[in-house]
Parts: C-alpha cells; structure tokens; sequence
C-alpha cells in the first residue's frame, strides 16, 4: 500500500522510498524514512495535497507525490 | 589578533527564528544583495565585539545540504570555499530531534559549529527540559540556548562565537555510525586519501558519505579535480549498486536512516518531554483553517481583509498624505521661473512633471505600508502554508503552485491590486518553473492604476450594464491568468527546474510588534529607493517623446496673434475703467497668476476665519488686484473681474489647443500613427494608441493623456462626455478591446525592475514586457474583428468573449503536465 491511499485518520509505518533522486531527497529531508510511524491528519479543501503527521512534525505533500512511500 | 575580520555564518532549517537570530546579532547594519547566478538573498550584517570585527552571512533556511536545491548548493558552498571562522547552527529547540538532521551534515564538514538552541521560550512553556551539557559532550560542540525574541542569551552568544573563533582549533565533531555502510565509507576515504589536491581541499569522509549519496555536485567536483576520475566514479557507483543489492536499500535512504536515528539517540538522550504530551495546539487550529468549507471561507476573509485595510483604508489615509505631496509640487511651482500668457517655461514644464510621476510613487506609500506589514504578519504566524496547502490544487494545474496564492491575491486577483508588491512576494516559491511563471502573469491582474480606464469606459459604453461590465473586467483576468500560465510553463518554461510541492506546516506563532514594523519598513524602504530612480528615468523619457519636437514657428505665430487679439480685446473693454491703467504690460500677466494664486488659496482656507486670512493677505499683496477679485458692490470692479475671467477663459483654451497640437505632432503622437495599421484591427485609433504608449510609464497616465486628447469645449465638461463626442464613431466593441488590451498591458516601470530582480535575468524582464503586447493586440483584434464580422454588440461580444475565456480555461486545465522528478520514475 502507499500513502497516497491512506485516508485521513489512519495510521501506518513507512516500509520503503520508491523514488530517488530530487524528490527522493526531498522527502527524507523532510523526515520521510523506512520504520517511521505515521499518520494522515487530513486532505486539503480540493483534495488534494494531503498533511501528514510524522513524530509530532507537520509535513503536507501532494498525493502524486505520497504514491512513492510504500507503507504498512 | 585583535583588529581583525572574522567571519560567521548562521546556518539553519526554515521556521527556526534563525531572521530574528540574525537581526538581533546584527542590529540595523544589514545589506542584502544576490549570490552569484541564483536568485537567492545574501544577508549580510555584522558587529563589533572584543575589538574584532564579526561580519555575518545569513545563510537560506534548509532542511538538509543535498545539491538539489538553489538555497542548499549556495548554502554549502559558501561553507566549502569562504571557510567561515564559525558556523552557528540555529535551532527550534522545540524541535530537537527534526534539527539535529542538519547538524550532523555541518559537523561532517569538518567545520567550527556552534549550536544555538533559540525558541527556549517555547520549550520552557510546553515543559520540556534540555540537558545542554549533555547535548554539548555528545555533539562535541559548545551549545548556547536563546530566546532571540527578547533577547535573551545575546551575549552569551556572542562570547562562545568569540571564544570559538578565537581559538581556531580543529573540532573533533561526533561520527554518525553509519552501520553497514562504513566499509565501503572507508574503502573511498583510503582510495582520495592519496589524493594530495582533493585531500588537503575537502574532508574526505564528508566527500566519501556525499559520493555514496550520489550527490551530482559532489560527483562533478570529482570529475573535475580526480587525476583518473572515470575509473574511480565507477568504482564508486560499484559500491553503490552492491550496497543496494546486500542490503535492500538505496544507499542515500541508508544515510538519511542514520541520521534520523542517530537524531533519535541524543534527543532521547538529552530531552525530557513532560508526561502525557498533549495534542499540539496549531493541529486543533488547522482542523477549522483547512477544513474543507471553513478553510476556504476562512481564506476568503483574510484576502476581503487584506484588501480592505491595504487598499481602501491605505486609500482613506492618502487623503491625508496627500495634501504633503501637493505642498512639494506647489514648492516646485514656486521656484520655477513664471508662466508667460502662453509660453509656458520649459524648466517649469519639466519640473512639475517629473514631481507629478515622483508624486504618484509617493502617494502609494502609506498603501504598501499597510499591505507590507499585513504580509508580515502572515508570514509569521505561519498562514502562509496553509494558503498554500488549500489553493495548490488548483493552481499546480496550470503549471503554478500554492504558494502562487499570495503574489496573486496582491497582485489583484479581483480589482485593486499591486503588481509590485505581487512579483517581489514570489520569492518565497521554491519550484523555479512555478516561480517564474507567476512572476509573467503577475502583471495581467488588475493592478489598481488599470481600474481609472476601466472606470471610464464603462461609463461611456456601457453605462446601463455597469454591473456586469465591472463584473467581467474584475473576473476576466484570472481567466486569462491561468490559461497563459498553462501555455509559457508548456512552452517557453519547459526546461527549467522544478521541486517537489512536500512542505513543512510549522506550528503557528503570535508574531511580534517590532518584528512586524521593522519588516513592513524595511520593505517600503528598499521598494521606494529601488523604484523612485527608474520611475524618474522613465518620466523623463516619456516627457521627452510627448513634447518634441513640439509646434513649429508658424502655428506658434498663430498662437501669438490669437493672444494678442485676446488683449487687446480685453483692454479695449475695460478702457476708461480706473483698473486700465494698472494692466498695463507685465501687470496683466502678474494679475493673471494673482487670479489663480488666490483661486487656490480659497480652495485651500477652511472656513469663514480662512477665507478672512486669506482675503486680508491677498489684499495686502495688490489692493488694486484684490478690488478686481472681490468686486463686492463696487460696479466697475465687477465689470472688470467679468472681463478678465473671459481672458483667463481663453488663455485655458490656448494652452489646451497648444497641448493638444504638442502631443499631436510629438514623437509619441507620430508612433501612435504609425501603429494605426496594426492596431485598426483592435479598433484603436492612434488617439488612442498614444493614450497606451504613454501609460507605458505608469497606467494611470492612460486617463491623463486621453484627457488631453480630448480637450474640453465647456467648462467642467466630463471627460466621459468629450471622448462620447469627439468619438462618435466609437462603439462599446471599440471599448471592450481597448479594456482587455489593459487589462493584457505591460507590466509598468516599477513592476518591470521587480521583475528583474525576482527573476534575475534581463532577458526574463523583457519578455514580461514583450509578450503581454503581443497577447494583448491579438485578443483585442480577435474580440474586435470577430465581433465586427458577426455584427455583435459590445454586450454580446463581452458575454461570447467570457464563455470563450472559461471553455479554454477549463480545458488547459485538463491538460496533464507533470513534474519531472516525477516523470523521471
């Protein structure tokens, strides 16, 4: 399952990155890693980007960006 | 060492207080200007201390110091080759674990950090506790806690930067372990070690966990400076794959790991979190802020808001402002040699102009004011990425981003906004594609100076639908905005870089008094200096092209006969008078501008005791005068001061014929002529066309011009009523191309050097000033030809004209454009 997926309310735990390079980069720089928990709080008003809780940090992304965290 | 230079620099995440770090440090000596090829603001400032002299360099907020960012490449670069003596890392105390990220990638670099934990407020208040010694001993740097905001923990600062730069010693920072990655870590160290160049330059093991990230900067340097470059990358991209292949995962994703729990180690090692930690307050807030239906009518508010104190209390407070504004021009008028009957001196023709274009700037003051200190404010409670999280969805499909949101909203996304302030706020937007497109369609808002025209015409032509008119023209403009946006990201913009959208939401902050005004200062400060040189430039410019080659020596003598047949008139009517004799020669000319000197100043007294003053002043001026302006009973006197007023009548009516002719016969008329051919298709005559050229300086002279364009026959004739009938032929199709012309007009002077900077390229500005001339003609003869050939009315062709604008609009939209980091994969 990937993120993007994730309704808001749920929970999961990140197993994988499938992206390199700048977005890859970008979203482990934002505190994005494998074994995280985390949650998605909600979707923006047109549904999309979505927020995302990761250890008491804020983090919004988009959901074309979300499908590249694998998680369980 | 004392009289010596050190040089520090402040590193740090976004939303860390790392700004109010460094204004505290630095106090008012602050100079911004550009690292070299990016837009990116260097901050410098500095102080004294201990006799040295401490120059600062405010690095960009970054999360991390990969290559893939404008911010981080500068950011590691000044650390890599300016060496500074002390690198202090800010941080959001309150964020420890978050931070430490960074830190760690600046103690890799081998460099002296200090580590400044700022915000101990919040700590303090959420009932956390820090053990900074611990944190010190293990990090293996000094560690400082501060509450920049009241200054708290100034000093202390100060002195660890001293002591640090003082002592010069190399650190031996904290290792992270990264596990199973360690060997191949050494295997690269040991290969560069024989490396005399790259060894003595960089820290190995820095450049060792970089070419395992696969960093491109990094891989370049290598290629460069490596004596057998090729066979060592490959080596190092064998490292890579096998790394991968063992151990299942990227080797970049494996560093990051690390780092993260190497993060988690100290946090938990040194950070006590009070028991039952609560949900965070700013989460609660954001339930409502972007909650599906109050999050967008929440931002709604806060747009009707900006606009309403900005723009329309901005506007209440000019009628106070501007009375100053108009004592310099009466100043000017003062100092300048006299007006003659009809030659006007051209030092004083000039002078007035260039204070009238400077006065306009001016006069905008106490507007951007207001609207600067209203985006401070927003910036610092943290709105700002909420905007943006709400709108990204829309405007991320026509190749913008949801930090689009602001520039817009001041641009003027209804009616009555600012280009200016517009263009500079889109620095903030960290994909350059995005960037770049929003500063191009910025100018094509209705900026405030475009709403007069608007005004006008709508008044003449559609004068029964001013409703709708006024609800098209403010609308019609983000429908083209978007469209165009699509089209320059799909075309000319293609090749530039993107970024991905993943934004933090940091917690929301009260922002304060001094940090609010400061900015909103500063910023008004920095726009006029920038602006006011090229606004004078440009007036002075446009005066030139209006004015010559001016009227030859016939029409003058022309002009010259009439006024002479205008006296003698009138002194053949009041001959016999006893005022006769006291107009004689140079007399009448000083009874001339007595008569318009004492005309303002009646306008100007308030009240009965005003007007009192002012009559006993002006009757001690010239008795004789005075008797002529205020006849009173006195007969004769009456006739007199009816006479003269028919003289003061036609002396206007010269000067407006001789200003008109002047226009007619410049430079600026002979292009408005010979654009005709072009522009007939848009409907524009080169009346018209002149009105445009001139309003190339600034928008608001478009009115002026066309105001003295059509001169006046009555005496307060409205200018509505002369361009109806010196225009017969004009139809409201004529007027609708003209208002989507302005509505597509270049970007004025002002907004063209924001443009500039923003962008940084002079290339980028001129296509902000060429493709908007282009676009604006071919939809302007579009809407005119077309509805010629189909015989539609103004209305008709204005509603056709909408229903076009949206189908496009929705259908750009549809056209997928993604990104190419995620095309990539």
């Amino acid at each position: 399952m990937t993120l993007d997926q994730l309704k808001p309310g749920s929970e999961g735990r990140i197993k994988k990155l499938s992206v390199r390079d700048k977005l890859g980069q970008r979203l482990m720089d934002m505190g994005v890693y494998p074994g995280l928990k985390l949650k998605v709080l909600r979707n923006a008003p047109l549904e999309d980007p979505m927020e995302v809780e990761l250890d008491g940090y804020f983090v919004s992304l988009r959901h074309d960006e979300a499908r590249f965290v694998e998680v369980e | 060492m004392k009289n010596q230079k050190i040089l520090v620099a402040l590193a740090g995440q976004p939303n860390c207080g790392k700004s109010t770090v460094f204004n505290a440090l630095s106090g008012a000596s602050q100079h911004v200007a550009n690292y070299p090829g990016v837009t990116v603001d260097k901050m410098t400032g500095g102080y004294r201390y201990n006799g040295y002299r401490v120059e600062l360099v405010d690095l960009p907020g970054t999360y991390s110091l990969s290559s893939y960012s404008p911010e981080e490449r500068v950011s590691r670069d000044f650390i890599l080759h300016e060496k500074p003596s002390v690198t202090v890392n800010v941080m959001d105390a309150s964020n420890l674990k978050r931070c430490l990220y960074l830190t760690f990638q600046l103690l890799e670099m081998e460099i002296p950090v200090v580590l400044n934990l700022n915000m101990m407020d919040v700590v303090e208040k959420r009932g956390m506790t820090i053990d900074m010694e611990k944190l010190s001993g293990r990090l293996g740097v000094p560690v400082v806690p501060t509450t920049m905001k009241n200054g708290e923990g100034k000093k202390e600062l100060k002195d660890v930067i001293d002591v640090v730069a003082a002592t010069n010693k190399k650190i031996e920072p904290l290792h992270i372990d990264y596990q199973e990655m360690e060997p191949v870590l050494r295997e690269i160290v040991d290969r560069l070690a024989t490396e005399a160049t790259l060894s003595v330059q960089y820290p190995l093991r820095w450049l060792a966990i970089k070419l395992m990230e696969g960093d491109e900067a990094v891989q370049g340097m290598i290629g460069e400076q490596h004596p057998q470059a090729d066979a060592f990358t490959a080596m190092v991209e064998q490292g890579r794959t096998n790394f991968e292949k063992e151990f299942g995962n990227a080797p970049e994703v494996h560093i990051a790991t690390c780092r993260y729990k190497a993060a988690d180690t100290i946090s938990r090692a040194c950070l006590q979190l009070p028991k039952g930690a609560q949900r965070q307050l700013s989460d609660k807030v954001d339930d409502i802020v972007c909650h599906r239906l109050f999050g967008p009518a929440f931002l709604v508010g806060i747009i009707w808001l900006l606009y309403y104190l900005a723009i329309v209390q901005g506007y209440n407070i000019t009628n106070y402002t501007w009375p100053l504004l108009a004592k310099l021009r009466s100043l000017t008028e003062a100092v300048t040699p006299e007006p003659g009957f009809i030659d006007i001196p051209l030092i004083r023709e000039f002078s007035l102009w260039i204070v009238d274009s400077v006065n306009a700037l001016l006069n905008y003051i106490p507007i951007f004011f207001i609207l600067f200190a209203l985006i401070a404010i927003l910036e610092d409670s943290g709105y700002m990425p909420r905007m943006a999280f709400i709108m990204d969805r829309l405007f991320s499909r026509y190749g913008l981003h949801g930090q689009s949101t602001l520039p817009m909203v001041l641009g003027g996304i209804y009616v009555g906004g600012c280009a200016v302030p517009g263009v500079m706020s889109c620095k903030g937007i960290p994909d350059e594609r995005s960037r770049l497109a929003t500063i191009l369609i910025i100018p094509l808002l209705n900026c405030l100076a475009k709403v007069p025209l608007y005004v006008l015409l709508i008044n003449i032509y559609f004068a029964a639908h001013k409703a709708w008119a006024m609800f098209f023209i403010s609308t019609i403009s983000l429908l083209m905005v978007l469209p165009v946006a699509k089209i320059l990201t799909l075309t000319v913009l293609k090749d530039k870089e993107t970024a991905p959208f993943v934004m933090e939401m940091p917690p929301y902050h009260l922002p304060t008094w001094r940090g609010v005004l400061s900015r909103a200062v500063e910023r008004v400060w920095l726009f006029m200096r920038k602006i006011s040189t090229i606004v004078v430039a440009v007036a002075v410019v446009v005066f030139v092209l209006l004015q010559f080659p001016g009227i030859g020596k016939e029409r003058m003598d022309y002009y010259q006969a009439r006024k002479d047949k205008a006296i003698a008139t009138f002194h053949k009517k009041i001959k016999g008078t006893p005022f006769h004799e006291g107009l004689q020669g140079d007399r009448l000319m000083a009874m001339m501008l007595y008569w318009e000197a004492y005309k303002d100043a009646r306008m100007g007294a308030g009240g009965q005791d005003g007007v009192a003053v002012v009559n006993a002043d002006f009757k001690a001026r010239d008795a004789l005068f005075f008797k002529i302006v205020r006849p009173g009973k006195d007969k004769v006197a009456k006739k007199v001061g009816r006479e003269f007023k028919k003289l003061v009548k036609k002396r206007k009516g010269l000067l407006r014929e001789m200003r008109k002719e002047r226009i007619d016969k410049s430079f600026l008329g002979a292009a408005g002529r010979w654009l005709e051919p072009v522009t007939q298709w848009a409907g524009f005559n080169w009346r018209v066309n002149v009105a445009l050229l001139s309003a190339l300086a600034a928008k608001e002279s478009s009115v002026a011009t066309l105001g003295a364009l059509y001169e006046q026959e009555e005496e307060g004739e409205a200018l509505e009523e002369r361009m109806a009938r010196g225009e017969a032929d004009l139809t409201p199709l004529h007027a609708l191309a003209l208002m989507l012309f302005m509505v597509l007009y270049p970007p004025c002077m002002a907004t063209t050097m924001a443009v500039k900077v923003q962008s940084g390229s002079v290339k980028w500005m001129l296509f902000s000033i060429g493709y908007p001339m282009f676009l604006g003609l071919s939809v302007a003869s579009l809407v005119f030809t077309m509805g010629s050939i189909f015989e539609l009315s103004g209305l008709q062709a204005m509603f056709a004209f909408y229903l076009l604008a949206l189908g496009f609009t929705i259908f750009m939209g549809l056209i997928k454009n993604q990104p190419e980091y995620i095309k990539l994969t």
